[in-house]
């Protein structure tokens, strides 16, 4: 009698326990369901109907099919803000990658004064888009600014940097390079995830540095470099304050990014329709790129526990 | 053998010299990066303590020979500057409170408790991270727009009282590398679930906290398009936004704007100061990898 009413009791409080569990997981869950839902999930959807739509803030409504995504294909401002996106990403992003890697291979070695290098190669990323923007607007002043006083000692005569067409989209990417320090540490973390012994054992196989580098580090860095650059192209897909702060799209569109076309379609024109149907392809976009470089990655990530099926 | 011996005994030899060369060679490396990094830095300190007839003058002259501070306190006072400080410390504070209430809750349920949909709302969770928020803005600001709320600090702060994917994300690894053990000594003395949550897991995870803590509030400080969007009136403005319209203002000296942008870096690398050990050292990263 005892037996079964304990175990009895040791059922119901399992049961209970499990029931309790639940509740208290989605009681736990609920904020973010509930914001989920409101901000993200509502919102999502709804930014794709209204790209199908003609759409002002308040009056009219007219749906137009694809009509949003015939225009922009046609409008020369978007391709040219596709084409300046497509350059700034392309560019930077390997660009701040090969930057960041090699100052964490370096700052990697027990060099002296290490936590100096690295405070200063990493200080530029804690400040603000805005503040860097700002600074890095005197650094491109033409007459005064940094730079050109700096090839004037050299004899040669710079360019105007951010007033001038050609210069002002690369001039946005050198700037770009001075913030790559985030992405440093994440590299220095991944170089310190390498067992030492896979070193050892290559120097006793007779490889140099060159190869240690090829066969050892760049592999086992790989899972690293792969999380970089896909969050990397994401964030430069969406580049603005640079380019709104310094030279607002200019000169002659030469900076005008995917998002600050965007901005103005949607705040300064009111055009929602039109500007969620660019909402869109950059996000088609974001996520094209993001799945082919997921599917690339069987070919070079290298995840250590893995097994190879060849 | 004998050439195994040889090896070593040369690259004995070598050691007594390596080291002061490799010194050597690693700073000739480190060092112009270095500077490179770090003149920018020095060029805005000494910008910003310029008159105007002395920033105009070619080649630049470094220190300058007066140190004009009192231009940080008319810049100070030209641009609304206290203004726009307290707005920041308002917002970003407002985002680390909203944010660790909710995403401790959603946290401590993924890490924690098993129940149906987990890992599927786990996967949702992890995407919004990748979503780019273009996406959503217009919807967003309609739906803001209908509530009133355009030209305050709500669209600002309250979506965050409702999770963020991030810190959910490296909350929920932080819990798991406490031992479950813990938890269920506690359900067996008949500890609640939330009770474990409080007085167990909190208490053990006090530099996860601070580090989703210092996270977020360095973000909002730094935040420029969610205010560019939402915000009208220059008294609410925080300071990014603040910075951004004092360069619109006609002929602001440049001094000026350079001593302003040196007050609006204060705050976030002077938490980058205090917490820079957890930084350099990668423990916050060994922590994302968890």
């Amino acid at each position: 009698m005892t037996a079964h009413s304990s175990l009895s009791d040791f059922l119901k409080r399992r049961l209970t326990q499990r029931t309790e569990d639940i509740l208290t997981a989605y009681l736990c869950l609920l904020p973010w369901i509930i914001g989920f839902l409101a901000f993200t999930l509502g919102p999502l959807v709804f930014s794709l109907v209204l790209s199908f739509f003609q759409a002002d803030l308040f009056t009219r409504n007219i749906f137009v099919g694809f009509g949003n995504y015939v225009d922009l294909v046609q409008d020369p401002l978007f391709l040219k803000s596709l084409r300046v996106t497509a350059i700034y990403a392309f560019v930077s992003v390997p660009l701040g990658a090969a930057t960041a890697l090699a100052v964490a291979l370096l700052l990697n070695q027990k060099v002296v004064g290490l936590g100096v290098w690295r405070t200063v190669y990493y200080l530029p990323s804690v400040i603000s888009g805005v503040a860097v923007a700002v600074l890095w607007m005197q650094i491109f002043n033409p007459r005064m600014g940094l730079i050109n006083n700096a090839l004037k000692v050299v004899g040669i005569e710079g360019p105007s940097w951010i007033f001038d067409s050609t210069w002002a989209l690369p001039s946005l990417i050198i700037m770009s390079l001075w913030a790559v320090g985030a992405n440093m540490l994440l590299y220095l973390a991944g170089l310190q995830g390498i067992p030492t012994y896979l070193y050892e054992a290559a120097k006793i196989d007779g490889a140099n540095v060159g190869r240690r580098f090829w066969h050892v580090t760049i592999p086992m860095l790989s899972p690293t470099i792969f999380f970089n650059v896909v969050i990397s192209l994401i964030a430069a897909f969406q580049f603005f304050t640079q380019s709104f702060i310094m030279t607002n799209g200019g000169p002659n569109n030469s900076t005008l990014s995917m998002v600050l076309f965007l901005y103005r379609k949607a705040f300064q024109q009111t055009r929602f329709g039109y500007a969620s149907a660019v909402a869109w392809v950059l996000f088609a976009i974001i996520i094209c790129f993001t799945l082919l470089f997921i599917r690339s990655s069987s070919l070079w990530v290298y995840y250590a526990g893995e097994e190879r099926t060849e | 053998m004998s050439s195994f011996l040889d090896t070593a005994l040369i690259s004995n030899t070598r050691r007594v010299w390596h080291p002061v060369f490799r010194q050597l060679g690693l700073l000739v490396l480190v060092l112009p990066g270095a500077s490179l990094f770090l003149i920018p830095w020095l060029w805005m300190l000494s910008t910003a303590g310029k008159d105007t007839a002395l920033i105009w003058k070619t080649p630049p002259v470094w220190i300058p020979p007066v140190y004009h501070w009192e231009n940080f306190i008319k810049a100070w006072l030209q641009g609304d500057f206290a203004v726009y400080y307290l707005n920041t410390f308002y917002i970003s504070g407002m985002n680390v409170i909203g944010i660790l209430i909710s995403s401790v809750l959603a946290a401590y349920a993924f890490a924690r408790i098993r129940f149906p949909g987990r890992d599927v709302l786990f996967v949702v969770v992890l995407s919004t991270m990748m979503l780019p928020r273009q996406v959503t803005l217009i919807p967003l600001y309609m739906i803001f727009s209908e509530l009133g709320w355009i030209n305050t600090f709500k669209p600002l702060i309250v979506p965050l009282f409702f999770g963020d994917a991030f810190s959910i994300f490296l909350l929920r690894q932080f819990f798991l590398t406490i031992s479950r053990e813990l938890d269920d000594a506690a359900l067996i003395d008949g500890c609640r679930r939330l009770g474990v949550l409080f007085r167990i897991l909190l208490p053990l995870t006090r530099p996860a906290l601070a580090v989703v803590a210092i996270f977020n509030f360095t973000w909002a400080w730094n935040e420029f398009f969610t205010p560019l969007i939402y915000l009208d009136s220059p008294k609410l403005f925080p300071i990014t936004l603040g910075l951004h319209r004092f360069i619109g203002r006609a002929q602001i000296d440049i001094q000026f704007l350079m001593a302003m942008t040196i007050v609006s870096t204060l705050i976030p690398i002077g938490i980058f100061f205090l917490t820079q050990r957890y930084f350099i050292q990668g423990i916050v990263i060994t922590g994302i990898k968890g």
